[in-house]
Parts: structure tokens; sequence; C-alpha cells
């Protein structure tokens, strides 16, 4: 008998093996059952998950009694061609763990207000039955007010009910208006395309009554200013399928496993096509493990690496040959062909400005906006010319603004001269600026031993100019030189093998990437290679690894060059896949109206996010770099030499280049009723004012309460717990709550002061008056906030989601109503709506406010009078509204009519139209479409006849119905529009597809494919994948740039100044936030001071939603950091040992991982791990340790604050300063004590 | 011969992002009930690592598998009598802080009404004894990405041979991703080690259960899998375990772990073998010789043949064909790329692995790599193969170094036909593939389609089975198994 055989006594054995080792039995298998009962589910529900990640993934939600027990991935997306994977199963391990959230214990089950707050609201409310008067007392009352700010944060909620929490937010809203303006009021929501209509309830409420909608890809750091510099697009990328159809893939700073987990199949699968993958990364991550070469510079130093690849692809495929396809690809796509003026400098000479017609006595016979047409000189004519497509010719109605290779004046062919060399008059010493050298040396980098200025041999020609004879070549030229190749010119520095210690070779870069230069050499050659052989399929996927750093451009800069000396961006397998952050909101244009207003009110009020909370929080106050340090060495120092950061800010500001919120310091509203009685136009009368000084931008004293943001709204996003750079300066500074800033102010630090904004010694604590969020679980922010509403989560409301990373358009579904009291984000603002209009009736009417309106990028603002950066304040210059400062737009609001507006489609639709990028359409058709299927509103009100739009639902089909993406009908109309300004046939690509529309039930049945649309640069057709570019390639439709070709050569006079006209490399910046720090270490400790990175974390679900149990187990179970084994080692760490890491920022507390694949001297704090979870007290600060942006502070780049100027012209989330926070050093030691204080006081 | 069908799974470790979406899809259907909180029926591992539970490579600590006595086949963990007198203290078993103790936070102190002297923070609390813990010492995934020194993850036994001292280094850093689950062996030692009978294959599709009305919770089967796959439910006092999500299986459907699978690394499909070779089979002496030892016990599905007689022994038509298309028998069989995890276990294990490729070695400090300069070659790759060989073949290398040849064959193959350019010629023959093999290669591995990843037949209507009185039934029979099997009128 075999041992099987003996054990099973009870069953009847039915056969055996022949050898007796494994019998067969006939037993009951009833108890099958117990597994199978658990399989078994009442209904299946298509829904997604509103992550500011990119996956939009479609997932299968689960129901059983009425509770939503797990859900998987769906698996029924439209199928690729049969010669490419499909998308299915689209989704993570974030996603699968989301259904904790409906049920935990850390779900917001009921409306909650501030203890104190309420107290004092309710007692108000026995004296004045009127609730805005009641809240003025409350705010009123210092004592009061001051005691319940500095109690945020640390627990004390009371339970309200909605009609409450209702009024009290409206009545603060209308107190606000009234006394300080509508622009008082802000909201913060990030990455609309994740869910859109829940985005949009937030916004168009704050649209209608006029308040401040904030930025977040900016803030975010994820857009990267590179983008709209050289493309002049917010960012345009290829979907993941594209990868599959690339031959040479390369992951800079892209961990793309973690990062893109839905998406790695087209990456992982695509080696199996024999595609080369190289990854680019300090650390040995989860995407280096797929690579073939794993390249590791140290961290920072990427440009360095990128300027060597470039080095070794202009020498081998440019100069030593002519690679055909190359050649003619640049000549026709970039700027490389159009000629800059050198200009006489101490040093020598420099490169300037790109020559335009103005330049010349007879404007080269160019009648309209010859300053905005930049020339080239044609080959064969050996003439100059203007080509078509530059940003002149947008404007012009020319139709000549496309690509063809002709002269815009005669139509006659041309042939763009890449190089003057052979055909130069001179050569001459041009200084370029060098920052790798001693001067800028930052501790904890190398740099190269190279003087600050590098003088270089150029050939160039005479020309005749307004200024007389001037030299000139192409930007080509100057390129070359300034990436150190040897042209026979006998430059000595340049370099004639890449042996040479010179900027930038290959062996160069060794020294401040540590990476083997034939590495650099091999990859660089065998990337053009590629390139070459497929017409340009390589391709970079590039991510917030190299995105985040202050000197992003660089890095990102020297990687675009690369792609366009290859001829890759725009062509299918090829180019630049930028993937930081979900900004593809691909039925936009349907979208935009409902979110802001558009249909009631134009312009709505947008401000870039950084910029405000640099100001509002005060982290201007703490600034320690100051310019010179960032300053070009051949930049004209007199002129900056009073700036600081903020400065700077103020004046592009006052310049129209950036927004501003509030706008003026004064009430806006209040303005335009003072103008009616002096009987004035409110956009003239607020002209005088500024003009003569009486009233200012808001920006110049924004310590003064008259400019203090004053309530803030926070909805689909955890901006306390996860996005704000330098925490510890909001709770402070913003919220007047317990924090841990450890750093002093510029005054006591006894550093200068800023030139052009008001200082206060003292610096106000609390400014906001009332923090509303809306969340479905306990964050940081909604822990810190006076009123706290409960959301729907999202498998409890409808709505609709987009992606950058596949072509497709589906749903959010409610699968169970929304639990206890919570309610969906469109259900939250319609009811604070109605709240609103009931209220403020007797306290505010139909009432005009007059709005500031930066110099918008697409639209005719952007050919600006600021190209000279001259700012009127100082320069003396005429104000010129919509030309050297911000448009001045008087906006009629009708306050009591909020809710009916709210739900109703305004009449500007059919009045106005719709359109978006520099385009418009009649949208009649669509609205009347509208009437019938969302129904219209009955009510006798200003909306009567109006399509409702009441519900989500609703929304989502206004949406829909009026983006071109989601309606053939108005896809054709839209290239019809863009047809008539390039002067081509395009509509042709969305033909097919006219009679589409796709609706929202049609989604909820499966995920459907968007149309082609103007509003994208690339197709979605059965033929490519969607590729960023591929219609200014393959449509000859310009790039939204001052040449109308991708920019290579910055020629602002800001970017001169700062040595940006042509990429360099740039180290890490000095922060200075532990220097001070360095006196209070005891000396007997241990400690390390190191720089701190905050990559994307693996465990938590998106950068948000770090409490969710699953991924906390799978996780170490709260905050961590990882360090390599040889800097734990330094000071004593052993594994899972708690820490203490500050500076003058803040402090955090955490457990150490160590680990072999961390690099020595970096530290990674991965974004984001909320202190809500498992975080100790800190020793340093004696309260609760701070999130990993506690350890950091925003600096701002001037540069990214050019506005008014072609492709550098800001636009909402589209250009404009970043939050950049990669460049930070912290201390890190063990941590002496762990205490919780979690015994509650009362 | 006598013939049973087993339903197998390829994961392909190649494409695995070790992004866990297995393990929580399963867990949040199985495993988040009380008593299973620490239990992972599907887990993931960053190896080199010790795994989950710690070292449970590692036998001669926790007895697991089987073992050869002068030539017989045992269970490591001792006989019949052995295993009875260890019930009462079986001193291999192992303990909760080997998995580790499940945790939660008390996340209700962030909504409180009382307030503290600073913003409060949820604590850890143990899911098992209520008590607040001071340090979360441990998870199911403790080692991911290569968390923990080296000294500690080295301990890692299937280090044995290989020469570790430059392998710790930052620039030698290598991982691999390893899901795990339940193998669903053919000759499983739970159900010989198990006292009361309670665990079973099924006979249709080779699924090891554990019917949960017979487990006495004796434990005896936790100890005898040598993949620790089998977890006690301290709640019910009885052993579960990963059921290869049969009620989805039975359907044609993929499992919970295989359908959301986002890396598309898994596959299923039916084997055919022969059941009267196993125990000759896993009683081969040699370690090394026990992955091709198990090759030998599967049928080929399209061998007239084969077919032949196992319809005769009652294997039914749509397994047949299932089997036939299987792209787990291409892949195991026919390709010859995926290879079972510790062979050595001598437990014929059902879950087959494909072995990573890995990136160059930084000794390449040209970045000129093997195969024309742009791909790898396989002594270049930073993975040491002795490492492979003692996960997957006993410590064979051969066997692993020709899966990775022929992997990156299929890639230098594949990358001269889509740049148009003509393959050097000797590639596929020197990595033992044809043209046609490489074709279809591809096809599974890159395109991966989801008809093509899951071949999985309905389960078998048996010919005396009253399918028509079940269809109206379902759903109403819960808690009714003694009802008697006739009708009204007495018949069937």
């Amino acid at each position: 008998m075999s041992l099987l055989d003996r054990l099973i006594y009870f069953s009847k054995v039915a056969d055996k093996t022949t050898d007796q080792h494994i019998v067969t039995t006939e037993r009951n298998r009833d108890s099958e059952q117990f597994y199978r009962n658990r399989w078994q589910y009442d209904k299946i529900v298509r829904s997604t998950h509103g992550v500011n990640c990119t996956g939009s993934c479609s997932w299968k939600v689960f129901v059983k009694n009425g509770l939503v027990t797990w859900e998987i991935q769906q698996t029924d997306y439209p199928e690729t061609r049969p010669d490419l994977p499909n998308h299915e199963p689209r989704g993570c391990p974030r996603g699968a763990s989301y259904s904790w959230y409906l049920y935990s214990a850390n779900r917001v089950k009921h409306p909650m207000v501030r203890g104190t707050l309420i107290d004092a609201y309710r007692k108000a409310k026995l004296n004045c039955s009127d609730p805005v008067e009641a809240w003025q007392s409350v705010m009123e009352d210092k004592v009061i007010s001051k005691k319940y700010k500095a109690e945020r944060g640390l627990g004390g909620f009371i339970r309200a009910d909605w009609e409450e929490v209702n009024e009290i937010i409206a009545a603060a809203n209308i107190y606000t208006i009234k006394k300080f303006g509508p622009d008082r009021i802000a909201g913060f929501s990030p990455i609309p395309a994740m869910s859109m209509v829940s985005y949009a309830a937030g916004t168009r409420y704050l649209s209608l009554i006029g308040g401040s909608v904030l930025s977040f890809y900016d803030f975010y750091c994820d857009l990267p200013p590179a983008s709209p510099q050289t493309w002049g697009e917010q960012t345009d990328v290829p979907e993941s399928a594209d990868w599959y159809n690339s031959s040479f893939l390369v992951l800079w700073g892209s961990n793309v496993p973690v990062t893109r987990t839905p998406d790695s199949p087209f990456f992982t699968q695509v080696r199996y096509k024999g595609t080369k993958t190289v990854v680019i990364a300090p650390d040995y991550n989860d995407a280096a493990k797929f690579s073939d070469l794993w390249m590791k510079p140290k961290q920072g130093t990427d440009a360095a690496l990128g300027m060597a690849m470039g080095h070794v692809i202009l020498r081998e495929f440019f100069l030593e040959q002519k690679t055909a396809y190359f050649d003619e690809y640049v000549r026709q796509y970039s700027d490389l062909p159009f000629l800059v003026k050198l200009e006489k400098h101490e040093k020598g000479y420099v490169a300037g400005a790109l020559i335009r017609a103005s330049d010349f006595a007879d404007k080269l016979n160019v009648d309209k906006s010859p300053e905005w047409k930049p020339v080239l000189r044609d080959e064969n004519s050996g003439e100059l010319s203007v080509p078509n497509g530059t940003i002149g010719s947008r404007w012009d109605k020319s139709q000549k603004w496309n690509l063809e290779m002709k002269d815009a004046r005669t139509g006659k062919d041309i042939q763009p001269l890449l190089s003057v060399y052979g055909k130069h008059d001179e050569v001459i010493d041009v200084a370029f600026p060098y920052f790798g050298g001693p001067t800028y040396k930052h501790q904890h980098f190398n740099a190269s031993e190279h003087d600050d200025i590098i003088s270089h041999k150029i050939p160039v020609q005479k020309i005749q100019t307004n200024e007389g004879e001037s030299y000139c070549c192409t930007v080509f030229d100057l390129m070359v030189a300034n990436y150190g190749l040897d042209r026979g010119l006998n430059d000595h520095n340049a370099a004639k093998s890449y042996d040479e210690n010179l900027p930038y070779t290959p062996l160069w870069q060794e020294q401040i990437t540590g990476v083997p230069k034939e590495q650099v050499i091999t990859v660089a050659r065998q990337f053009a290679e590629n390139a070459a052989k497929t017409k340009g399929r390589s391709m970079i996927i590039i991510g917030a690894g190299v995105n985040h750093w202050f000197h992003t451009d660089m890095i990102y800069r020297s990687a675009i060059n690369m792609l366009v000396f290859c001829g890759c961006v725009g062509q299918s397998g090829g180019g630049w896949s930028h993937y930081v952050g979900q900004e593809k909101l691909r039925p936009q244009t349907g979208w935009l109206p409902l979110a802001f207003g558009l249909d009631w009110n134009r312009p709505p009020r947008h401000m870039n996010t950084t910029s405000y909370f640099y100001l509002h929080s005060d982290q201007w106050r703490y600034e320690k770099v100051q310019l010179d340090e960032l300053l070009s060495p051949l930049a004209d120092q007199k002129l900056w030499k009073n700036l600081t950061m903020v400065d700077c800010n103020v004046k592009a500001e006052r310049m129209g280049w950036l927004p501003s919120s509030p706008q003026l310091n004064a009430n806006p509203v209040k303005l335009a009723e003072e103008a009616e009685k002096a009987g004035k136009k409110p956009e003239e009368y607020a002209l005088e004012k500024l003009k003569s000084g009486e009233i200012h931008f808001a920006s110049e004293d924004p310590d003064n309460p008259t400019n203090f943001p004053r309530n803030l709204f926070v909805w689909r996003s955890n901006l306390l717990g996860s996005s704000a750079k330098g925490m510890e300066y909001f709770m402070k500074h913003l919220l007047g709550a317990q924090n841990g800033v450890l750093g002093n102010d510029l005054k006591v630090n006894g550093q200068p002061l800023p030139s052009e904004v008001n200082w206060h010694d003292q610096a106000p604590e609390g400014k906001l008056d009332l923090l509303v969020t809306a969340d479905f679980r306990m964050s940081t922010t909604a822990l810190h906030s006076d009123i706290l509403l409960p959301a729907a989560s999202w498998y409890e409301k409808n709505d609709l989601s987009t992606s950058d990373m596949h072509p497709f358009i589906h749903p959010f579904h409610q699968a169970v109503d929304p639990v206890w009291e919570s309610r969906s984000d469109w259900d939250i603002f319609k009811g604070l709506a109605k709240k609103f209009s009931e209220l403020s009736t007797g306290h505010l009417g139909t009432e005009k406010d007059v709005v500031l309106w930066p110099l918008q990028h697409d639209s005719p603002m952007e050919m600006s009078e600021t190209a000279d950066a001259s700012d009127w304040k100082h320069d003396g210059k005429e104000l010129k509204p919509g030309f050297n400062m911000p448009k001045i737009v008087t906006v009629e609001r009708n306050y009591p009519e909020t809710y009916n507006r709210f739900t109703s489609l305004g009449p500007l639709m059919t009045s106005a139209g719709n359109g978006a990028k520099g385009i418009s359409w009649n949208t009649e058709e669509e609205v009347e479409f509208l009437q019938q299927l969302n129904h219209t509103v009955t009510e006798e009100t200003s909306a009567q006849g109006l399509p409702q739009i009441m519900t989500d639902i609703q929304a989502a089909e206004v949406i829909l119905s009026l983006a071109p993406e989601t309606n053939g009908n108005v896809a054709v109309k839209a290239w019809k529009a863009l047809e008539a300004i390039t002067g081509r046939n395009h509509h042709e690509l969305a033909a097919s597809r006219a009679d589409e529309k796709i609706r929202y039930h049609d989604i909820l049945a499966q995920p459907r494919k968007i149309i082609t649309s103007p509003i994208w640069s690339g197709i979605d057709s059965e033929e490519v994948s969607y590729n960023a570019g591929y219609t200014n390639v393959h449509e000859l439709i310009p790039w939204r740039t001052l040449t109308g070709r991708q920019t290579l050569y910055q020629d602002h006079p800001w970017m001169l100044a700062y040595g940006e006209n042509l990429v360099c490399y740039k180290p890490p910046i000095q922060t200075k936030s532990v220097e001070k720090i360095y006196n209070e270490l005891n000396s007997d400790k241990d400690y390390l001071v190191i720089n701190m990175m905050t990559p994307h974390n693996k465990w938590t679900i998106h950068s948000s939603w770090s409490d969710n149990l699953l991924m906390l187990t799978l996780g170490r179970g709260g905050p961590v950091v990882w360090m390599s084994e040889k800097d734990a080692d330094k000071i004593n760490l052993k594994d899972n040992d708690w820490v203490e890491i500050f500076n003058q920022n803040g402090a955090s507390v955490t457990r150490v991982i160590v680990s072999q694949r961390i690099p020595e001297g970096a530290l990674v704090y991965y974004h984001n791990q909320e202190r809500t979870v498992n975080m100790p007290v800190s020793q340093k600060t004696g309260n609760r340790g701070g999130v990993h942006n506690s350890l950091e502070r925003l600096s701002l780049k001037p540069t990214h604050m050019i506005g008014g100027y072609a492709h550098l012209a800001y636009g909402f989330n589209y250009y404009g300063t970043i939050g950049s926070n990669r460049d930070e050093i912290v201390v890190i030691r063990k941590l002496e004590k762990v205490e919780w204080k979690d015994e509650e006081i009362g | 011969m006598k013939i049973r069908a087993q339903i197998g799974m390829v994961l392909n470790l190649d494409k695995c992002i070790g992004c866990h979406t297995c393990s929580v899809t399963c867990k949040n259907v199985w495993t988040t009930r009380q008593g299973m909180e620490y239990a992972w029926f599907n887990n993931v591992e960053t190896k080199p690592g010790t795994g989950y539970p710690s070292d449970w490579e590692n036998q001669d600590r926790y007895h697991g598998g089987w073992k050869l006595d002068k030539g017989a086949l045992h269970p490591r963990m001792g006989n019949k009598s052995g295993i009875m007198k260890g019930i009462f203290a079986n001193p291999h078993l192992p303990q909760i802080d080997d998995y580790y103790e499940p945790f939660t936070f008390n996340y209700s102190i962030l909504h409180k009404q009382a307030k503290f002297k600073t913003p409060p923070s949820a604590r850890p609390y143990s899911m098992i004894t209520g008590r607040l813990m001071e340090k979360i010492e441990k998870g199911p995934n403790w080692e991911d990405n290569l968390g923990g020194t080296f000294a500690k993850r080295s301990q890692d036994k299937n280090f044995d041979q290989v020469q570790k001292e430059i392998l710790k280094e930052f620039e030698n850093a290598f991982m691999l991703y390893l899901p795990r689950l339940c193998e669903h062996c053919l000759n499983p030692t739970c159900v010989a080690a198990c006292p009361s009978g309670a665990i079973y294959k099924r006979e249709e599709d080779g699924i090891v259960l554990i019917d949960q009305d017979a487990c006495r919770g004796w434990r005896e089967c936790v100890s005898a899998c040598p993949y620790k796959k089998v977890y006690f439910n301290w709640q019910s006092k009885k052993s579960e375990k990963c059921t290869l999500c049969f009620p989805k299986i039975e359907n044609g459907e993929p499992t919970i772990c295989s359908e959301s699978c986002v890396g598309r690394i898994r596959y299923l499909g039916v084997m055919l073998y022969d059941q009267d070779q196993i125990k000759a089979l896993a009683s081969t002496p040699d370690a090394e010789d026990l992955y091709d030892a198990q090759l030998k016990v599967f049928l080929d599905p399209n061998d007239p043949e084969v077919i032949k007689e196992a319809r005769k022994q009652g294997i039914t038509e749509n397994y047949l064909k299932a089997a036939a298309a299987s792209p787990v028998y291409k892949m195991v069989m026919d390709w010859k790329i995926a290879l079972p995890l510790h062979p050595e276990f001598r437990t014929l294990p059902m879950v087959w692995y494909i072995p990573p490729l890995s990136p160059v070695q930084t000794a390449v400090d040209s970045g000129e790599l093997g195969i024309n300069g742009i791909l790898p070659d396989v002594e270049s790759l930073r993975i040491p193969v002795r490492y492979l060989a003692n996960l997957f073949t006993g410590g064979k290398e051969k066997p692993v170094t020709n899966v990775l040849k022929k992997m990156l064959a299929m890639r230098a193959w594949m990358r001269a036909k889509s740049l148009d350019e003509s393959p050097n010629p000797e590639i596929l023959p020197e990595a033992g593939l044809s043209e046609a093999q490489v074709s279809e290669m591809y096809r599974y591995l890159a395109l991966a389609d989801y008809k093509d990843r899951y071949v999985l037949p309905t389960r078998m209507v048996k010919p005396n089975e009253d399918a028509y009185r079940e269809k109206a039934e379902k759903g109403f029979d819960t808690n009714n198994s003694n009802r008697p099997r006739t009708n009204l009128f007495g018949g069937i």
C-alpha cells in the first residue's frame, strides 16, 4: 500500500496507478461550494479611478448584496492592428486595491466642521439670522479667528449636515466677494483628464462667481517647460502603443514599470521585436531590469550626458558625413537654418536674437508683422527668404501658415541653407557661457576645470540691417560650436577627438556623470544609426527622474536635440515621450466651456499655482537662491542687480506674461462700481488707476491683508499632504497652523530684500479664512480643513476619463449609490451653487467684475510688445492692455442666478461659438442637439430654453457633444477652421468618422477610440499609433512657435541673460537649506548630509493615496526612505531603523530601507507618503513629522516667467513657473526617541 | 498508461514587472477574511531574497517536499508514523513571524472630535492580537526591489555555488521578480501528508484542493508543501490554499491572477500526462536530472495515439482540443523555454517559468554588446546562470542557457526582420530554433493575445450527470448536499 493510499481512509478507492503511488477516489466534493459562493456576484459595473495617474484604465467593479466587493481590469478595449499587442488588461495593483476605501475606517462619512469655528458660527447665528453677517462677525473676532486657525490639523472635528455646511461656505464666499473681491476665492484640483466632470464641477462654480482656478501641471513639476519652449505645445506625446513601433528605446529618468504600469508591456514586449533598450537611471530601478544596457549617471547631471551624446551625433552624422535623412529633416522641421545676429560684447561677440524681416530697412517687403517673421537664406538663390509658417503668418490671414518649403512673399520654392560654413565672409570669436566649472561648483556634484566663458570660432556672413553691417550665422553654426565640435577653424576650445577634455565631449562628461565615455559614444551612435535606417524610429521615453530638477530644461533640451537632429519627432515609433502627469484631456474643447463657465462669461480667472503659493505661503521670504548664481556670465549684470526671484515674478505679472491672483490690491467688483459712479467704463477706470499708481498688482504686497487669498476649495486632491512643496510654509503662513519651519527670513538672515515687493517685518500667519476640502478619506488636507465634505468615491459617481497613454475614452459609472452622506463632486458644487444663489440675494446682485487676462498663448496677444522685456512701470512706456500688460475685461456676473447658470449650457455657445488653440467654429448644431439630448430648462429663469446640465451624466454629454474628439461633425468643422489658416486640406483626416457621435452610454458598453482632431498633433488611424508631431511633419502644420519649426534656439532676452539660448549643462542649484543647521548638530552623533530625491512611489495609489492598507502591507507599512548600504554604514544605520530627516524647511521621520540598488550620495524619499499613517513626532521640531514636501521649498526660474512671445506665452498649465524639487539637500540621522504624542487633550 | 489532464501555468519572468496586481486581485477575492490576513495565495518576491515566508526554499529547515531514501520516495517530513508523532508539536512549521504579523492602523484617530497636541497619525495595530505594534518589522513583500542589506538577502538558498562577493556591489545589482502560487503539483506532498485525507487533486483538471469540511487543522500540509503555499486559517482552524480559481477555470476563464496580470506574463493551458510514470520520474536519483525527468511525464496532445487512448480513458473532446492548442505545452515541450520551480523538491510542480534576460554586466563599459554590437549575448547577462539554475533546474545550467539563447536569438532575428536587414542565418540553428518556431514564439511572447495566453476548456459534463436538472437548481443547492440525487419519480 502506498502512503497516499493509507492516509486516505474514508474515500472510496476507484482506481490506482500501477505502482500504487496514486489512488483515485470517489469523494463528496460539495465543500467546493465554499469557494464557489465567494466568486458569485450580483453585477459588474464598468468604472475607473480618478487618480492623477495616466493609466486611465477601465475596470470591472463587482457588486454583491449592494456592496462593492472587489475589482479587476476590463479586457475589452477595441483591438489594435494584428501586428501590435492589444491593450488589455490595463490596470495595476494600486487600482486593484481601491475598493478598500469605500468602507474603510478612514472613509469620510459625513460633513464635518472644525469645532471651534462651528461653535462660533452657531453662536453668531443666534444674534443675527443672516448667515453672511454671522460669518462676518466670526471673521471680525480676532480671538476666535486666530484660535480656529491654530487648531487646524489637531483633530476636533464636529459632525454637521449638508444644509449647514453649504450655508457656511456660501456665506463665506459672499462675504469675501463683498469685502475683498471674488478673486480672493480660489480652488485647487488637479488633472481634469482623470475625471473631467468632477473637476469641472468645482471650476464651473468658481468661474461663475469670479474665483481663481489654480493650475497643477506646472506646480507638480510635471510640465516640462522644454516642451512649450521647443514646440509651443504644453506636452503632446506618443501613446504607449507607439513604443512598439520603435526599434531603439531610451528610458531616461522614467521608471515605466512603476509609473506607467499598464503601458509597460509595450516596452517589455517590443524587446522581442529586436528593439534595443537603454535605461538611464542613477539607481538600479524597475526599468533597468528590462534594459540591455543600464547607464547610471550621477543624479541630476543628465544634461552632461545628453550634451555628449549630441556631440557624437553632430560629429558623426552631420560633420564627418552628411546623413541625407537628417539633413532634409532639420532643414524643413527645425529652426537650425534660421539666421542669428551676432552682437558685440566686451568678450568679443555673443549670439543674439534671430534676424527678422523687421531688421531690414525695406522690411524685406513684408507688410504685416515683420518683427514676427524670422528669416533664413535660400541655398539655391543665396537670397534671404521669409519662409512660410512663421508665427507672423499664423495671424496675418495670408494662409501661409504651413511648412511647405516656400517663400511666404513670392510663393517660390526654397531650400533653407543649413550652415554658412564655406560661404562665410569671416570667422569671428563668439563667447559662450559655461556653467560646469569651478564658479558654479556644487559641493555634492562634480565640476570640470573650465572657465565660465568659452570662446569659439564661428563662420559668419556680413549682412546689412537697420543697425548697419552686422554678422550673422545660422542656428546650426552656433549649435556645432556650442557642442564643442571642431570644424577646421582653429578653435582651441573645439574638440578634434572624443578624448579631449573640452565641453561637451564624451570624455568631458565622464568627470561630471561618472558614465564611461565609450558607453556614451556607442549609445549615441547606435541611436542615430537606428534613426537613419528607419527614418526616425528612435525614441526617448523621459520622465520625472530628470524633469523634477530646477534645470530640467537643460536636461530635456539635450535629449530633444538628439531627437530633432535624428529626425525622430513626428515619426511613428520615434520622438519624445514625456510621461509625467496626465495632461491629455482629449475632448478638451468640449470640456473647456463646461469647466470654466465660458458658456456664460469670458474670460475666466486662471492662476499659475507655483507663483501663487510661492507668494501666499511666503516662501519668497525665505529664498536663498540669488539671481547672480543663475545668470549667464555674459549677461548684463546691472539689469538684474536689484532683483530677486519674486521681483521677476511681479514684473512678469505686470507685463502680462504671467497671471496674478488676487489680481489687484482692490476689490474688482468695487472697482467697477466706483467706475460707474465716475461715469467711466470699468476697464478704462482700472487702467487710469494703474497708470497713476493708485492701485497696483496684489503681488507687489502679498503680506498685506487686502491681498490675502481668503477662501480655498480643494477637491480631488491632497494639496497639503502630497502636493504642497514647502509644506511647512503652507502650514505656517497660509493656515496659521502648527508647523516645522526651521529657517529664518531674508531680513533676519541679512539678505537683500526684494525691490518690487513690499516687505513687512512681521509675516502674516493664517491668511486663509476658510479651507474647504471634499474628499472620501481623511488626508492631511482633509485633517487641516475647516470644512470637510464627504465626497462620493470613484465607484459611486459618473464621469469620463482619457489619457495620453491610450486613444480611448471611457467612463466612471456608479456601481453603488454614494455611501453614507457622501455626494458626487457635481452634486456637491451644484448644492453649494444653490445655497450661494439663495443667500446672495440682498448682498450681491448683477455685478461688474474687472478681470485681468494675461497675454495668451495661441492668441494674437502672443505677438506682444514686450519682446524687449521692458516693464512699463520702470521704463516709462505707455500702458497698453493686451500688448504690454494683461488685457482688462469687464465681466458681468448675476450672482443670484449662479445656480441656474451652473445647471444649464449658457447662450455664449450659440452666440460666440467654441474653439481652442487659435481656431474656432460655430457650434449651434451641437447646442440644438444637446437641447434634445439633455432636455431644456423649463423654469422661468435666465436659463429657460437652454440645455440642462443637472446631472453628471448630462455634463458628460455636453463634453462629448461639443468636442471634436468625440463628435465627428465637430472634428470636420475644426479641421476646416484650421484649413483657413494653413491654406491646406486637412479635414479628410476626420471625414471617415464625420457621422459619429460618441455618447455616454456607448462608452459604458465599451471604451471608444477618439476621433482625429486639430487640437492635437497626432492622428488616430489604422495605419499608425498616436504620435505627437505627426501632423506637423506629415500635414505640414507648423509648430506653434516663433519660426513655426522646432525651436532649438531660444532668442528671448531673458533666455540670453540666463545663458539658455542654446542648451548647456547646468549643475543642480544650491538651495542652501542645511548650512545654518550644521552649527546645531551635535558632533558626537552620526549624521549625513545628502541629496534627497522624491521619485514616484510603488506602494501608494499614484501620488496621493498612501493610506491604503493593501498598499501599506506590500510596502513597509508607512513612510520609508531608501539609502545605499555604503551611506547607511557611514552613520551606523540598520535596515528598518527609524531616522529623522531635516533641513531649514522642516523635518520628517521615517524608517530607512538599506539597499544595494541605491547609489551612494542619494536619499530616495518616495513621493508621497502621508503623515496621517505611522508618522512619529520629530525630535527636531517637537511636532508631528512632516512629509517629503516638508523638506522642500519652491524656487522660481525666471525663464519660466517669459510671456507674450510666440511659443513662450502663458497658457493655463501650459507655460509658467514650475515647482522643482530634486535639488534639495537634507540631513539624515538615527531617530533618538520614537514618540507619538497621541493623547487626547480635550 | 493512465492519462490525466492538468491545467498548467507558465509565467514569463522576462516580462514580469513586479507590480503585484496578481497578489492584490487574488487577495481581494480570497483572503481578506479574518484568519487569512497574513495569507497570500499568490505573492511576488524580489530575488535575490529570502522570500515569504522567510527562507521557504530551505528544506533543511522546513522539511517540505519529497526525499529519496535508499531509492524510495518519502515525504521529507517523515512517514506516516513520523507525521502522526509531530501533529501536536511540529518543529518544522513556519511561525507567524516567518510570514509577518498582519497589521492595520487606527485610522479612526484622524476623525476624532477630540483635539491633540500635534496632528494625529494612525499607528499600526496587529490584526491578530488587536494590540498596538511598536514597529512593523516584516511584511509579505519586505524585500521588495532589493530592500534590505545584501548580507541578509543573500541568505537566499539559490546562491549555492554562486560567487557572492562581487555581486554585492551597487554596479552589479541584479534582480528578478518571482510571482508564486500553489504549484498544483502532479506529485503533491501536501496530499500525502494530510492525516485527514482532506486534500485531493481533482481528476478532471488536476487542481489540488483542501476540503474545508474534512480538514481537521493538523497543519501537516503546511509543513509538507516545500513551496509554503498552504496557509493555516487561525480563525476557522483549517488550512487553505490557492484553488487555481476553479470557479473561474470551470467556466473556461483564466484565474484572477492571470486575468489581472498587466505584464501579460501568464499563460494557462491543458497538459496531458501519464499518471503511471509519476513515482518513477519523481524518484530520479540526481536532482540535476529532475527537470528532464519531468518532461517525460507529458504526452503529446497532437499524437493520434495519445488522443485515441485519452478518449478511451474518458478525457472529453473539449479538453483534447484545448490540450492540442495549449500554450503551456508549446513553451514547456515544443520550445523548452519554460522551466519548473525547484524540481528537486520532487513534487512535479505545474507552474512553470521562463527565466529572465538581464542588462549586461557593468564590465561591458564600451556599450558594444555581443550580437552585432546591438543586443547582448548570454555570456554578458548580469544574472548569474547558476543562480537561475538553482531556481529552475536543480542546479543544471545547460537548460537555462538554452532558454536565454533562444530568447536572444528571437530578438536578433526579429530585429533584422523589422529593420529589413538580412539576419545572420546561423542565429536560429545555434539556438536550436526553426524560423517557424521563432515566429510562433514571437507571436506568443510579444503579441501575447488574450486568446493565445489562455486556452481553457469549460468543465467536462460527465455522461451520467443530470445537467438539465442542475441548470434549474444551481444556486438553490447550498447546504442540500445530502439530498438524494433522484427526481420525484425515483429516476435520475
